[in-house]
């Protein structure tokens, strides 16, 4: 029977079929559980990188020493890895290198929707998109392949709605990859200017055949069907478009860089209307018209956001392109609204944004910077919804690790703000790209301070293992940094531990800290209340007491209400971390297990 | 319920909406499986991420012949199987009209509602009623007369399978698959008493 999976557990079994012995990257939504897929499979070795630089390093250096690689990463951790990316199309690999580049158009989970597969045409490194499961099991295989025929790492482009879709795949046995032997070869490998000259030379060559290649590859195919509409698509879209237009024709492109002049030719010669359906920027589109091609796209669909079905339907027929109609809803005496389904005015319907868990070790760093009226530089983590009404403890959030210079920054532009400005980290956040802006900061003499927001975990993309936290992604032990030591080492001279359930002492450090006038770090250390579950009992309420003031409600914990005048406390959810006891100044709200309430 | 015959499969595209944390992801992962037993094929579609942190989620599971689109059109949804009130509200425009909504009559506040900045709507039901059959199910009473109230989302699993066009065996054989041997009990007695419904 074929198994149902994600296009992310695809990807990983493809890796696995097709010899991937080497399997590195850095946690992001929607392309983590690749890897922690991967890890599960024998005879590999799946490793988490504290960013994605040194993931694609160590990919290369595991292709150089021979093995098939896969390295994985969300769109803007490419970003991270561009640097290595651009030189290893010039190198070239030996084992072959799938570089995944999982994107999200409407940002689902994300900071930005860049659209990655100008990274492909930017580097020169040929690029894949499947648009379903069994295509991404299949094109980690060929990728693999054309990585080693053509001596290029390779992208396999995915979207969240191929990453987090589920279908029906073919499962085969794993293919083991004997290792290819490693040969000295430095006009291959060491880029110095007269050998890179050479490589970027080479590097043309190779893209000639690859453009010789993508007129053929079976990735890349037309399917004829009614001529006036001629629909060119590739990944998430093509389903969109076989769904909405089951008539047209369709070329269908899985290989989108380099993209296929020829291929393109012939179908836009068979067609009378040439139409580009293709989430995000007119990547296809602007192509085909460089080919003096007359050809649609962006006239009508969105450059930005995610597509539906239902949007490109709506789009095609505004464009005046027939499309077939959806079957009428089946109306009947008991539902009036049924046939064509009308929609009656309805209520207004309140958000369900996402919160900061009941117990969570980051809610009181905030209510406090909040309270203490400072300018907070944040960063990227579960740590970011403390920036959101009502905790509103954070001015930014750009990418991962901006927070400590955007600090510093502040700190060089405006002096008063020396004393009025910290940074906001999480401890995975810190690793991956914090440490530098913290030894830019002390180096030139900054005096800002940072809070550390060490919940040991990686928590915002499911619990990921990092360098802190004792452990590997495939569960060995392993060195855990010393925060304390490693931030001393940098020069900072104030370095202090806080536990951030304790309100006043957090409080106080952060206001001595900020006052000090030289760099310091506060790291306020306790695990992520989803880690070790150490629930306390509930918090009770004293109804004599409260006053319906509110001003637990300050602390945005979903477990606490406040509804005619009266607090109350979800004893379900609520985990007992004792902060609302700490905030109400009635003593309305007593930790559990006393006498009263 | 219907057979399952020779004949093509039907196409029946479901939504699954309510709150992080509710158990969506167990309920269409035995859906799924249930359906690839009829011969379905089989797309599902999720979010992850923020959505996690008690933020609203949904999940739309395609059966059919051959599915393309993973992700449902608006307004074509056959179900929508609501696990929270608001949850059902704010999907609506997802049924089609006509089509069949299983709501669990739970309400969980959101925290702009907690917070006193915003209004839990009323009537909710009454407004779910005029788009589409709609069944409300008292998914926490069940599963807690069952010895367990998280298996709430598995007595709303066995409403929506009393109106799925796949043997009761498969789905019986399904929950053995996806639950852990110690729930098993639980999980069978909570999907009958939907079932039933
Ligand atoms: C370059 C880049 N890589 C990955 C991500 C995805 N991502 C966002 S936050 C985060 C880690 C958060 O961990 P931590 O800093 O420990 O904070 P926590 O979520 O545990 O509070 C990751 C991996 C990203 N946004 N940018
Ligand atoms: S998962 Fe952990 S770190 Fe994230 S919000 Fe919940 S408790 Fe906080
Ligand atoms: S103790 Fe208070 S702040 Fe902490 S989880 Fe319980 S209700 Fe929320």
């Amino acid at each position: 029977m074929k198994e149902l999976m994600t296009g992310n557990e695809a990807i990983a079994r493809g890796a696995y079929e097709h010899g991937v012995t080497v399997g590195v990257g850095y946690p992001g939504t929607p392309s983590t559980e690749i890897l922690e897929n991967f890890a599960r499979y024998p005879g590999i070795k799946a490793q988490w990188a504290p960013n994605e630089k040194v993931a694609l390093e160590v990919g290369m250096g595991a292709s150089l020493a021979g093995a098939r690689v896969l390295v994985t990463m969300k769109h803007v951790g490419v970003n991270v890895a561009a640097d290595p990316l651009m030189t290893a199309a010039y190198t070239g690999v030996n084992g072959g290198l799938v570089l995944v580049s999982a994107d999200d158009p409407g940002m689902h989970s994300s900071q930005n929707e860049q659209d990655n597969r100008f990274y492909a045409r930017f580097a020169r490194v040929p690029m894949f998109e499947p648009s379903d499961s069994q295509e991404a099991l299949d094109m980690v295989g060929l990728a693999l392949q054309v990585s080693e025929e053509f001596d290029l790492p390779v992208i396999l482009r995915t979207t969240t709605r191929v990453a987090h879709s589920q279908s029906l795949v073919e499962l085969k046995e794993r293919n083991e990859v004997p290792l290819r032997p490693y040969r000295k070869n430095t006009k291959k490998w060491l880029m110095v200017p007269a050998f890179g000259r050479l490589r970027r030379q080479a590097l043309e060559e190779r893209l000639q055949k690859l453009k010789a290649y993508t007129e053929t590859t079976p990735v890349n195919f037309i399917s004829w069907g009614d001529r006036r509409v001629g629909v060119i698509t590739s990944g998430i879209s093509y389903q969109y478009v076989r769904e909405v237009l089951p008539g047209a024709s369709i070329l269908k492109l899985g290989m989108t860089f380099p993209l296929p002049q020829g291929l393109i030719r012939q179908f836009a010669a068979g067609v009378e209307r040439l139409l580009v359906v293709e989430e995000l920027d007119p990547y296809i589109e602007e192509f085909v018209r460089g080919l003096g091609l007359e050809v649609t796209g962006k006239k009508i669909f969105p450059a930005w956001n995610e597509f539906t079905p239902g949007l490109v339907r709506r789009k095609l027929r505004e464009a005046g392109i027939p499309v077939p109609s959806p079957g009428p809803g089946e109306g009947t005496a008991a539902c009036p609204l049924g046939p064509g389904g009308e929609m009656e005015e309805l209520p207004p319907v309140p958000g369900r944004p996402p919160v900061l868990c009941p117990g969570c070790p980051h809610r009181g760093v905030f209510y406090v910077l909040r309270k203490l009226k400072l300018l907070v530089t944040g960063d990227i983590g579960c740590y970011t919804l403390g920036g959101l009404p009502p905790l509103e403890g954070m001015d930014t959030c750009v990418c991962m690790g901006a927070s400590i210079g955007m600090a510093h920054g502040c700190e060089l532009a405006d002096s008063s703000l020396a004393r009025r400005t910290v940074a906001v980290i999480g401890d995975s956040t810190f690793f991956h790209s914090g440490i530098t802006g913290l030894m830019h900061m002390v180096y030139n003499g900054g005096q800002g301070t940072v809070i550390i927001l060490d919940n040991r975990t990686t928590a915002m993309t499911g619990h990921q293992e990092h360098p802190g936290t004792g452990k590997t992604l495939m569960g060995e032990p392993a060195p855990a940094v010393d925060l304390e030591a490693l931030v001393r080492a940098l020069g900072v001279g104030r370095v202090r531990v806080v536990d951030p359930l304790d309100i006043a002492g957090l409080t106080q450090a952060i206001q001595e800290e900020v006052a000090a006038g030289a760099p310091s770090v506060i790291v306020a250390r306790r695990p992520c209340a989803l880690l070790r579950r150490e629930n306390r009992p509930p918090v009770r309420v004293d109804v004599e007491a409260c006053t319906g003031c509110k001003t637990c409600l300050k602390l945005s914990c979903p477990a606490i209400s406040v509804q005619d005048k009266q607090a109350a406390v979800d004893a379900i959810i609520c985990t007992g971390c004792g902060l609302c006891v700490q905030v109400c100044k009635f003593g309305a709200l007593k930790e559990g297990g006393e006498n009263n309430g | 319920m219907a057979e399952v015959t020779g004949a093509a499969l039907a196409p029946v595209d479901i939504l699954m909406v309510g709150v992080g944390g509710q158990g969506i992801i167990l309920a269409s992962k035995i859906l799924a499986y249930a359906a690839r037993s009829a011969g379905y094929d089989i797309k599902v579609s999720e979010i992850h991420g923020m959505a996690q942190r008690g933020g609203s989620v949904v999940t739309q599971v395609r059966l059919g012949e051959r599915v393309y689109s993973p992700l449902i059109p608006e307004g074509e949804a056959h179900i929508i199987l609501a696990f929270e009130q608001l949850e059902a509200l704010r999907w609506l425009e997802y049924v089609k009209g006509g089509g069949t909504i299983i709501v669990n009559s739970q309400i969980i506040y959101p925290v702009p509602v907690l917070a006193g900045m915003a209004q839990y709507p009323e009537n909710i039901i009454a407004h779910l009623s005029r788009r589409a059959h709609t069944l409300v199910v008292d998914a926490l009473g069940k599963a807690l007369g069952c010895g367990n109230a998280r298996a709430a989302n598995v007595v709303l699993l066995g409403s929506l399978a009393r109106r799925m066009p796949i043997p009761l065996s498969y789905w019986l054989s399904a929950i053995e698959d996806c639950v852990p041997a110690r729930y098993l009990e639980v999980n069978r007695a909570a999907f009958q008493s939907g079932y039933a419904l």
